[in-house]
């Protein structure tokens, strides 16, 4: 029963997203899609803080490489956008491996701290225009927009499919990662890391791979972003675009794709409804947050128990006392 | 040589500040185990109360501008403290049984909050302090000038510091807070008032940080509704390079982060001061995790 609502509920969702920009004028589509790469960096973000249970809260930095990549490289030497997508997602992820291997042991809160000044770091080499390529604290201008066989998307409802297109193939990705080997392996170290270290599970190994899979997706939106606003700034990747991530994340529902998706829509989307209280809607978000925690913890919509119903005919009680 | 020495006396000035701050930090760490994100916004609201106080009623008029300076101070830190013992009220109390990562979200929350709060009564322009409060006299210091403002709020830092310390090594009170912040459960079966404890320590750390945000105000000269933020980063920086929860370690790590920050603007480069920061912190958490005076070594960081 609970199973089909489900289903139905999310085919209701889909197709209104399908027809949405149909029937929304250009701000609101813009808003959508925003939206919609928030959900995407949410989803990267998810594999790091909701499945492996990493306060991590610079995830902006990872962001930041894949933009600058895809802006550095189509301004200069002319590579259609679309094609750098793998390119900024691989180097968002080597720098993932080279930063985050020093510091993957690190503790709860020390491991946030630690990541909060990594991506103010990496804020202020932009600025400071490091190796003289990411033009300073004006960035980087002029990035060519996307083509997809010859077909150049420009407006926002152009984008808002691209953009939706690229968050079903991750919604899907990551379902599906999950439910893996990995998946399972990081959820186990998250709810207890000494018993997951004591049943053969690298946690070091896990967690580090968490991060670079974290940081690849972030860098392919990075790229999504670069062309949409065909601008990259520092100012884009600040510290509180970090901050931005990890609520969507913790308020939907850490570890639950539905929950991370619906955060984004609060997160991104909600405050945009209120923009008549333009001065007072991030005081209430600020209290929004204090009261979540106190009366939701776990986020809008947890991840739900597993569960893995036998399908084969009842084994006999004695046995399966035994195996539990 | 005159550069240094005004990097060094100016890093040492800047770094009692962080010190100051970092107490904060480090107290309720010590207790509670949660990084009060938004107590670099208690700082911010101590600078702007310090602000409204001084011009609104005219203190350094009435009583001096030593008196008054003072009596300012005091009243900041009464005020701040009381926001902070509301905001452990508010927002951490009821997280006390919840999972960690809850009380870090509220506490973010909370900062974002008071941060607009700050913002709507204030708006968001700087803020400039009255410049004729404090002497602007500058005293020579081994055939150096140095502003005596430097001196001033180096001494005050070390002042409240060590008042501080005595507080927390010789009262009964103290030793309940240090009781505390070793075990809260066996505290508690002692008989300790584990909540009390709380209290005081969210009305001591924030009324150290007001203080601190006044003392900004007076150097600097002005005040700005985000600068909480990125002092409340450093001194968070500062209570970890001398090890968390450790009280003369965030003296220690303040004051020695305020030299690092100073110099290291003079001879690398100014463009990267907030790097170098961040830069140490990172390589403290790498290297030695519990700090330089950080003695839970047996810990898994």
């Amino acid at each position: 029963m609970m199973k089909d609502r489900r289903t139905i509920i999310y085919t209701v969702i889909v197709v209104a997203l399908l027809f949405a920009p149909l029937y929304l004028n250009r701000y609101w589509v813009d808003v959508l899609n925003s939206v919609g790469l928030y959900a995407i960096l949410g989803l990267s973000l998810n594999i790091i803080l909701g499945y492996g249970g990493m306060f991590h809260m610079g995830h902006a930095a990872f962001y930041a490489v894949g933009a600058y990549t895809t802006a550095i490289i189509s301004t200069r030497y002319g590579v259609p956008v679309l094609w750098l997508m793998p390119l900024s997602g691989f180097l968002a992820a080597l720098f993932a491996l080279i930063v985050a291997r020093p510091i993957i042991h690190l503790r709860g809160d020390y491991l946030l701290i630690v990541t909060i000044g990594m991506v103010e770091i990496v804020r202020i080499a932009l600025i400071n225009d490091v190796f003289g390529i990411t033009g300073g604290a004006n960035g980087i201008f002029g990035i060519p927009r996307p083509e997809i066989f010859g077909y150049k998307i420009r407006l926002p409802h152009q984008f808002y499919y691209l953009i939706f297109a690229f968050a079903a193939v991750t919604v899907y990705l990551f379902r599906r990662l999950e439910n893996s080997r990995f998946g399972r392996a990081l959820t186990y170290l998250r709810e207890d890391e000494v018993a997951a270290e004591g049943s053969g599970i690298n946690t070091a190994r896990y967690k580090l791979m968490a991060f670079v899979l974290g940081a690849f997706w972030a860098g392919m939106v990075g790229t999504i972003f670069a062309s949409k606003m065909t601008i990259v700034s520092p100012a884009s990747f600040s510290f509180w675009e970090s901050v931005v991530m990890f609520m969507v994340v913790i308020l939907g529902g850490a570890g639950a794709i539905p929950g991370v998706i619906l955060g984004s829509f609060l997160v991104v989307g909600l405050p945009e409804l209120f923009r008549g209280f333009a001065n007072t809607r991030m005081l209430i978000f600020g209290a929004a947050m204090v009261l979540m925690m106190i009366f939701r913890t776990q986020g809008i919509l947890p991840p739900r128990p597993r569960e893995y119903p036998i399908e084969d005919e009842p084994e006999p009680a004695s046995e399966s006392e035994v195996s539990s | 040589m005159e550069l240094f020495f005004q990097q060094l006396t100016n890093g040492l000035a800047v770094g009692g500040i962080y010190a100051l701050i970092a107490l904060g930090y480090t107290m309720v760490y010590g207790v509670l185990k949660l990084i009060n994100f938004a107590h670099g916004d208690l700082f911010t609201i101590g600078a702007y109360l310090g602000l409204t106080l001084l011009t609104s009623m005219s203190l350094t008029d009435r009583l001096g501008p030593t008196f008054g300076v003072l009596m300012l101070a005091v009243m900041v830190m009464m005020l701040v403290g009381l926001v902070g013992i509301l905001l452990d009220q508010a927002a951490y109390k009821p997280l006390r049984t919840s999972p960690r990562l809850s009380a870090v979200v509220s506490a973010l929350g909370a900062s974002i909050f008071f941060q607009n709060t700050i913002m709507l009564i204030y708006g968001a322009r700087f803020h400039v302090y009255p410049q004729d409060i404090l002497p602007n006299v500058v005293i020579n210091l081994f055939g150096m000038p140095v502003p005596l403002v430097r001196i001033l709020i180096l001494l005050t830092s070390v002042v409240m510091m060590v008042a501080l310390y005595a507080f927390i090594q010789k009262t009964k009170v103290g030793t309940a807070i240090r009781a505390a912040a070793e075990d809260q459960g066996a505290a508690r079966l002692m008989g300790i008032d584990v909540n009390g404890v709380i209290m005081i320590v969210f009305f001591i750390g924030p009324a150290l940080g007001g203080a601190a945000g006044l003392m900004v105000g007076l150097y600097y000269g002005q005040v700005n509704f985000t600068m909480g933020w990125i002092y409340g980063l450093k001194a968070f920086t500062a209570a970890i390079l001398g090890g968390i929860g450790n009280i003369p370690g965030a003296m220690v790590g303040g004051i020695l982060l305020g030299v690092i920050e100073a110099l290291g603007a003079a001879y690398i480069s100014i463009a990267w001061k907030d790097a170098i920061a961040f830069l140490v912190l990172i390589l403290i958490l790498i290297v030695r995790p519990t700090g330089l005076l950080g003695e839970r070594v047996a810990e898994k960081v």
